[in-house]
């Protein structure tokens, strides 16, 4: 009886090696899918790399400042542009498309997929509350763990950090397209249906627009949340800003530490307001269409 | 064939509808199951609208228009009962037919405008054109007459969070015309408006009506636009109609002390005709009399108040004639008082024993 006891208050339920055994069961039996999704990540970061290093860093920076000046006007534009410089300054330039590299292509697959998902959920409400506590999943577990079967399916470099950065990016995203299409006004899509249109005409045409700014408010939160799992991903051997911070971290040096981290700061906050200002109304559209009437004016 | 035939609806809110539909079938109040947590919008409602005809549905705040008039376009499916539409039954129309008919057919105003706030106002007025694939020059076109229609020329490119309450709910009006459907459905279309503009829509409807024979359902809770508007009415009380006739006929025989008291505050000069308050002449003879009893004439179909104007001209009492100047009776001093009267106490109880 005692050793019984004992037995049973030296068991522990065997959770990680059951997981760890899911893992090599997957890599063992889906190889091919593996090396699949790992080219076309690699290919797709490796493409976006070589486009923002490709022009010289004081164009791509002039670049990127009338981009936020159109976004948001002229005191961003050069407040932008200046501290873009500084970290071309810094010497931090190529680290910093890497970085831009990773978030974009992170950004731009982690939308892809939230969006319909969270079209999906607002529309049905099995979808809703089966999507729900996965999404509670991805976003409660320390970003870090992500890092671990990332590797394992996607050994080190840049695709475990892609793959471990979507993840953890992507639930804003559904979350704040399911809630921008169900805050539409139940009476305006009551009037689409009076007047005959189709769903998708009705989701076209009435809720994507009307959820716009709250969809939009979703990709810029899973920008910020890319931001910062894209420095993590460093770990795992992503290149950019995030091996800057990793080997300042280990050799214990705060002026190079100091320095990458000031450079994902402005980093951070050029695209956070750039693509706030997508969401709103008066956003580029508006912006460029007063840029085209005054330089209709001007000729 | 009836434009509209309403069947036996009942439309209730919250959990259990069948069973819930099945106690108010077998006599339970309202009370009684909205103690079980349910709430009966519609119950066992049936009229017919017939085509041409504008049939106004009136009722307190609450007692169930909107969810009613819902119903009819299968915004809402009915917990219990039929609507027909031109023979066909709503709820039976597979999702494509249900689209055609809607966009074809008939058309909605919203109590609350439910306007495209991100389209411009001649984009929403041109809006179920669009939806029935009509191209931009034809759609543009019908558009701005839809709204110089309803006076908003000049306000096409405004956006609807532009405008006030009232241009909203003329848009709202607007894109309901452009669809020429022959069925209207509007729902409280002219409440946001004020008085002036109420009434010069309210003229304009009839007058659309007139022309163009559209087959409307109007929500009103203003007994007087109720009954200037309203070719037959239908009272509803806490989802019951409780009921449906012409204006004269709920004002002359309220069903229950609940109509007797919205009819008490309607101007009855302004409902009332000659020929409903005179003492029909007794002898077919007497009919055909040229000299009239040598009273001084008055059309059948002359509102009161138009009455009350004359006799400062012609002294009571006056002969009632219809258009082949057959006189068909007599107004006195004593029917024209008594009309101004509502039904008295006496005759209500009696009436009320009798519908009871
Ligand atoms: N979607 C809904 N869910 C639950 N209850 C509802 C719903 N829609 C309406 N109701 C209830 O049904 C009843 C009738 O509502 P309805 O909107 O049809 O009234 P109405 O006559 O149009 O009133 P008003 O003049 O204020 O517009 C109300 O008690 C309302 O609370
Ligand atoms: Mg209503």
């Amino acid at each position: 009886m005692g050793e019984l006891l004992q037995d049973i208050e030296q068991w522990r339920l065997p959770l990680g090696r059951w997981v760890a055994q899911f893992v090599d069961w997957l890599t063992e039996t889906f190889p091919a899918f593996f090396e699949f999704l790992t080219n076309v990540l690699l290919g797709a970061y490796e493409a976006l790399a070589d486009l923002f290093t490709w022009p010289p860093d004081v164009v791509m920076i002039l670049i990127l400042g009338v981009l936020g000046l159109l976004a948001r006007g002229w005191k961003f534009g050069i407040g932008g542009t200046a501290a873009l410089f500084l970290i071309s300054l810094l010497n931090l330039w190529e680290p910093a498309m890497e970085t831009l590299a990773l978030i974009v292509g992170s950004v731009v697959i982690a939308t892809v997929l939230a969006i319909p998902v969270g079209i999906a959920a607002a529309r049905s409400d099995v979808v809703s509350n089966a999507v729900r506590p996965v999404l509670d999943f991805m976003q409660t577990m320390p970003p870090l763990v992500y890092l671990i079967p990332a590797i394992f399916f996607f050994g080190v470099g840049v695709v475990p950090g892609l793959i471990a950065t979507i993840v953890f990016a992507m639930p804003p995203g559904v979350r704040l397209t399911e809630l921008g299409i169900r805050q539409v006004d139940q009476e305006v899509v009551e009037a689409g249906h009076a007047f005959g249109s189709s769903p998708g005409e009705i989701l076209r045409q009435i809720q994507i627009p009307l959820a716009r700014p709250t969809i939009m408010a979703g990709v810029n939160q899973v920008i910020m949340l890319a931001l910062s799992m894209v420095v993590l991903a460093g770990f795992v051997g992503a290149p950019g800003l995030g091996q800057e911070v990793l080997s300042a971290l280990s050799r214990v040096e705060i002026g190079p530490g100091a320095e990458a981290g000031l450079s994902v700061v402005i980093l951070a906050i050029y695209l956070d307001r750039v693509t706030a200002a997508l969401g709103t109304r008066s956003g580029t559209s508006g912006r460029l269409a007063k840029l085209k009437g005054r330089l209709a004016k001007a000729k | 064939m009836a434009a509209i035939r309403a069947e036996g609806l009942y439309k209730v809110f919250g959990r259990r509808p069948d069973d819930v539909v099945r106690q108010l079938r077998d006599g339970a109040s309202t009370e009684e199951v909205a103690a079980q947590g349910a709430t009966p919008a519609v119950i066992d409602v049936g009229f017919e609208v017939q085509p041409g005809e504008i049939f106004v549905v009136m009722g307190l705040s609450g007692s169930g228009k909107s969810t009613l008039i819902r119903m009819l376009n299968g915004l809402l499916t009915p917990s219990a009962g039929h609507v027909h539409v031109g023979g066909r039954d709503v709820a039976e129309l597979d999702a494509k037919s249900l689209r055609q008919l809607r966009s074809e057919e008939m058309s909605m105003v919203f109590q609350h405008f439910a306007l495209l706030p991100h389209r411009t106002v001649l984009e929403n007025a041109a809006y179920a054109l669009k939806i029935r694939g009509f191209d931009k020059e034809a759609r543009d076109k019908k558009g701005r007459d839809a709204l110089n229609l309803v006076g908003l020329s000049g306000w096409e490119d405004k956006l609807p969070g532009q405008l006030s309450g009232g241009m909203k709910q003329r848009v709202g009006l607007a894109r309901a015309l452009a669809a020429e459907t022959d069925i209207m459905l509007m729902d409280e279309a002219f409440s946001a408006l004020d008085p002036l503009i109420r009434r010069e829509m309210q003229d304009q409807l009839i007058d659309l009506q007139k022309r163009l024979d559209k087959t409307i359902v109007f929500i009103t809770h203003d007994l007087n636009e109720a009954m200037r508007l309203g070719d037959r009415i239908a009272m509803m009380r806490a989802g019951r109609i409780v009921q449906i006739g012409t204006s004269e006929e709920i004002l002359r025989e309220p069903a229950n002390d609940y109509v007797a008291e919205f009819v008490k505050d309607v101007d009855r000069t302004r409902v009332l005709t000659a020929a409903s308050v005179m003492e029909p002449v007794s002898s077919p003879a007497a009919s055909t009399d040229d000299s009239h009893g040598g009273y001084d004439t008055v059309a059948a179909d002359t509102l009161l108040a138009d009455v009350f104007a004359m006799t400062d001209r012609r002294p009571l009492p006056l002969a009632v004639v219809d258009g082949d100047n057959q006189t068909l009776g007599v107004i006195r001093e004593q029917h024209l008082l008594h009309a101004m009267v509502s039904a008295d106490a006496g005759q209500d109880r009696e009436q009320e024993a009798s519908h009871g």
